[in-house]
């Protein structure tokens, strides 16, 4: 058994004991959210990305992409992959992490936040996941030709609290000339833009892991659900739509764990870092349009029920399509660059790598 | 190192070695992200310089192949010469033992420059493979080196009037005759018997049995040029002659030119099914169109085209991934006969709907003369043979048969 396996198991197990979406989903409050916390926090998974003198276990960038999909097979209702976020911007600024949950603002690309003559922070971010959960806001600015991360206490600034369609908080946080622990600057050539791309691989690979358990939820469904006198799963019409839910999956996964690679592997401000990010966002959203209707066909009225766990994973995946840039915001991105590019550089940009 | 592979999950990981492991389906759809070695960006550039001088030398213009036959049997021996075709095959017959990686980059490079491949693509691709595992040693030492040589031509004999993705009724019979058989029957659609030297060909041998009806059918290689095979033009829709209706009357095969075994072709089918269908000529086929999109929208497209052709590139890069990943599996000697198909039936749903997003994307571009020209010819064409992409090689409704069956709905 290889390491991989080993950081991968692990993860499922304790998401398992902890995080399973028919315990959580029939959970009468919220008190699974503070075990599960501590687990991930006790066993080092959520300071994956940050090197150990900034006080994180200091995974490499490969094996925080694994633990991000295998939240995302499980739909984990916690803000594990943004605290995993928070804490890479926090060290890639030179920042020491703090303990507890993080949130990283802004994850929409029109929302803009300013840091003051006096070294406050100014500005308004919506649709922040767990915002209000978090006990530390991570803020990425722009600033005067460089990027800044600014660590501040959430009790600094002040959340309108909202929600997702999941009903996972989605809140907007407003800095009034908020306070800042620390800003620092971002080292090497990291950009607001890939900050911007680094949140889109991951919700690209946390979608590639749920789609892969509605693929699994929706084909068990359909071999044990009997309809005229015969398992749904023998109806050619059926296997036809399973079939495109896997081709969606299929894909999804390919192009995020391509992505994820890149990230791993590439340097800070390559144009494959850009080609790979936008493209598996985009990718992943469309695929994410497909396959939430086929499952919910396949379950038929059971899916659409608030007992039933799909609707843990369709409505976490409406939602992260929308975060860190939709398809339509980086296809329009990618067609600006393909365009200006011209179309002789198109076939040597697809097989760059 | 986390800390966890450290100490904190000592006891939990001895509990999950012995656990079931709970996603178990979907680890059976797999695409590591598998990226291109050395030799391979190496040897594009090779590729690229060779296409240049070729489309230099008036050997072919890339803008125009496409329009017609693409097949050039000159042509196709100087990539034999070059040593691109049958590229993973044993030394000992003519290949040249180089990786599918490799392979890969020659296929894709020559599709996206429409470089004329008709002459040898069927035997590099297809039925050099199965002659390598079937044919006896002196066929192979007889054909192998002519094919990669470039001057060998296949086509393939499955589809009959009555039999079409229905491979198993197929009813062209073999009959047994002193030294060999006897063929008597008519193959329908192939492509390319017109031009071709050898077919390989799927005929009835036995009747099926009650418990299989796959069985009695036995593949044979059949030499074109001899009496007693008619080969009867079939024009498509697009008004380009590349089908054919190939009549067998008592034509003698001998017995050498068995591939495999007697009744059970059935059996010999499968494995080669991930090399045929998760190639880059399964997406690409219409490629020529994004460019050519590219081009006639200028620097500067209004929001519309830029998201739709960002999105197009996104799917396109999917593919790409999806198909290196394939063949990567393909190379470590696995059989991914499920991600194969699913690389088909995306990459021919998107290359037959490319040509009409095309059209869409270039509603509101300005018609200034000439800018539209070969965009149009080229719209034109690709919209007229979009329907054939998703029948060739095995329809939509078979790929998702096979996906299906590889999800265990089946």
């Amino acid at each position: 058994m290889s390491d991989d396996n080993l950081l991968i198991d692990a993860t499922t197990k304790i998401f398992e004991d902890l995080c399973d979406p028919q315990n959580i989903n029939a959970a009468k409050d919220d008190s699974w959210k503070q075990l599960l916390w501590k687990a991930l926090e006790e066993s080092g998974l959520t300071s994956a990305w940050v090197p150990e003198k900034f006080g994180g276990a200091g995974a490499n960038i490969s094996d925080g992409f694994r633990i991000i999909e295998v939240a995302g097979k499980f739909a984990v209702p916690i803000a594990l992959p943004e605290t995993l976020l928070g804490g890479w911007l926090l060290s890639k600024a030179h920042i020491n992490i703090p303990k507890g949950i993080l949130a990283v603002v802004p994850t929409r690309p029109r929302d803009k936040l300013t840091i003051n003559s006096n070294g406050t922070l100014s500005g308004q971010a919506r649709g922040v996941p767990f915002a209000s959960e978090a006990d530390h806001i991570v803020a990425v600015l722009e600033d005067t030709g460089s990027t800044k991360v600014a660590l501040a206490a959430r009790n600094t600034c002040e959340i309108k609290p909202s929600s997702g369609l999941s009903g996972d908080p989605r809140d907007t946080v407003l800095f009034d000339n908020a306070d800042a622990i620390s800003v620092r600057e971002l080292e090497g050539d990291l950009s607001y833009r890939s900050v911007q791309l680094m949140g889109a691989t991951i919700r690209s690979v946390q979608i590639g892991g749920a789609l892969m358990a509605i693929l699994e939820l929706a084909t068990e469904h359909a071999k044990t659900r009997v309809a005229f006198e015969k398992p749904i799963a023998k109806f050619q019409a059926v296997q036809h739509n399973l079939a495109r839910l896997a081709n969606e999956t299929a894909a999804a996964v390919a192009v995020a764990s391509s992505a994820a690679d890149t990230m791993s592997n590439s340097s800070n401000n390559d144009e494959a870092i850009f080609f790979e990010a936008s493209s598996a966002k985009i990718r992943t959203g469309e695929a994410v349009g497909e396959g939430t209707a086929i499952a919910h066909q396949v379950f038929g009225a059971i899916g659409f029920t608030e007992e039933h766990i799909l609707h843990r994973f369709t409505q976490r995946l409406w939602d992260w399509r929308d975060d860190f840039g939709n398809e339509s915001e980086w296809a329009v991105e990618l067609g600006e660059l393909i365009a200006k590019n011209g179309p002789e550089e198109l076939w040597p940009l697809l097989t760059k790598r | 190192m986390l800390r966890m592979a450290q100490k904190n999950f000592g006891p939990f990981l001895l509990n999950v070695k012995t656990k079931k492991k709970d996603l178990n389906m979907s680890q059976s759809i797999n695409f590591d992200p598998i990226r291109l070695p050395p030799e391979a960006e190496e040897l594009r550039l090779e590729v690229r310089k060779f296409l240049a001088e070729e489309i230099a030398n008036g050997s072919f213009d890339p803008s125009s192949t496409i329009l017609k036959s693409g097949f050039d049997r000159e042509f196709s021996k100087r990539v034999g010469k070059r040593g691109w075709i049958g590229m993973t095959w044993p030394k000992k017959y003519g290949g040249h033992e180089r990786s599918f990686l490799e392979r890969y980059v020659v296929t894709e490079e020559f599709r996206s420059q429409n470089a004329p491949v008709t002459s040898h693509f069927t035997a590099d691709r297809q039925s050099g493979p199965v002659l390598l595992k079937y044919a006896q040693e002196h066929i192979k030492l007889d054909i192998l080196p002519r094919i990669t040589a470039g001057d060998c031509c296949f086509c393939i004999g499955l589809s009959e009037p009555n039999s079409g993705s229905d491979l198993f009724a197929a009813s062209t019979k073999a009959t047994p005759t002193n030294g060999g058989h006897l063929i008597n029957g008519t193959k329908l659609w192939t492509s390319n018997a017109h031009q071709a030297d050898y077919m390989i060909g799927l005929f009835r041998t036995s009747p099926p049995t009650k418990e299989n009806r796959r069985h009695g059918l036995t593949q044979f290689l059949v030499d074109l040029k001899q009496p007693n095979i008619t080969i009867n033009p079939v024009r498509n829709m697009a008004g380009k002659h590349d089908f054919n209706e190939v009549v067998f009357d008592d034509l003698f095969i001998p017995e050498d030119h068995l591939l495999g075994e007697i009744d059970l072709a059935w059996k010999q089918a499968t494995s080669e099914l991930a090399y045929e269908r998760s190639g880059p000529e399964r997406f690409l086929e219409t490629y020529y169109m994004l460019p050519e999109l590219v081009r006639v929208l200028g620097k500067e497209p209004d929001i519309r085209a830029k998201e739709g052709v960002g999105r197009l590139v996104a799917q396109l890069h999917t593919l790409r991934r999806m198909s290196v990943s394939v063949n990567g599996m393909l190379q470590a000697g696995k059989e991914p006969v499920l991600e194969g198909s699913i690389v088909k039936d995306v990459g021919t749903i998107w290359e037959q709907a490319l040509p009409s997003k095309a059209r869409e994307l270039a509603s509101f571009i300005d018609d200034e003369p000439g800018n539209r020209t070969n965009f149009d010819e080229l719209l034109q064409f690709s919209t007229n043979i979009a329907p054939k992409l998703t029948i060739q090689g095995g329809t939509t409704e078979v790929l998702r048969g096979i996906i299906a069956r590889g999800l265990g709905l089946r």
